[in-house]
């Protein structure tokens, strides 16, 4: 029973890994996950958030087997 | 509608020459082409750029790539669309995107080209890192919004 958590670009440089998989109990909102994840350091301000590739707010719920998703703003184009 | 992504160079123009050929049956029924083509630069913010890598969050890309273009169907009066996006490696004079939608006069064809345009500027997730001629390499922080500030009373 786990949650899937994905870092790209700037972001992945910083916390210094692609992903990691989280036991999903206890975990309601993608806020959640970021703190279980990255337990000494703050959310950047200007992260955005996926939800099984779908953009969702900090409180965005999450469940077993979602991919939750944390990246900088995007700069394609 | 089509949507590519490249991690290899790519010709725009071959490729709207080969999607407008496969589709047959389109032929006729077009009157308007709208082209958007972007480029990439050898400058940036004051400085000499000598290449980026283009990141991406394959699936999510597609995902968000396709909801924009049914986004843009639903409000526009389109035949078909294509939207072609490079990732990787990508040199100054490489084509970066590609996005042709054909409808059956102008007014759809400009309007909605833009909006797939701005809407994957802010939505589709891809990130650019640049490499300088200093070698130093910088994350580009965000892009700026497209469509012109209008000042008070234009």
């Amino acid at each position: 029973m786990s949650i899937k958590v994905r870092y790209f670009a700037s972001l992945k440089e910083n916390v210094g890994r692609p992903e990691d998989d989280l036991e999903s109990s206890g975990l309601a909102t993608v806020d959640d996950v970021w703190l279980r994840a990255n337990p000494n350091k703050a959310l950047p301000d200007n992260i955005l958030a996926a939800v099984n590739m779908e953009y969702v707010e900090l409180d965005g719920v999450v469940k077993d087997g979602d991919e939750v998703a944390f990246f900088p703003p995007v700069t394609g184009g | 509608m089509t949507i590519k992504i490249c991690s290899k160079p790519f010709d725009p123009w071959r490729e709207i020459q080969l999607y407008q050929h496969s589709a047959k049956d389109m032929a006729g029924k077009f009157g308007a082409t709208s082209v958007f083509i972007g480029t990439m630069r050898d400058f940036n913010e004051g400085d000499d750029v000598r290449g980026m890598t283009l990141e991406h969050y394959p699936g999510m890309t597609e995902k968000q790539l396709e909801k924009i273009v049914a986004e843009a169907i639903r409000q526009w009066s389109i035949i078909d669309a294509l939207v072609v996006h490079r990732v990787g490696d990508v040199l100054p004079n490489d084509p970066i995107v590609l996005v042709a939608v054909w409808t059956s006069h102008r007014g759809d064809a400009f309007d909605a080209s833009r909006f797939i345009m701005e809407a994957l500027k802010s939505r589709a997730p891809f990130w650019k890192k640049e490499l300088l001629k200093s070698q130093a390499e910088r994350w580009l922080v965000k892009n700026t919004n497209g469509y012109r500030q209008l000042r008070n009373g234009e």
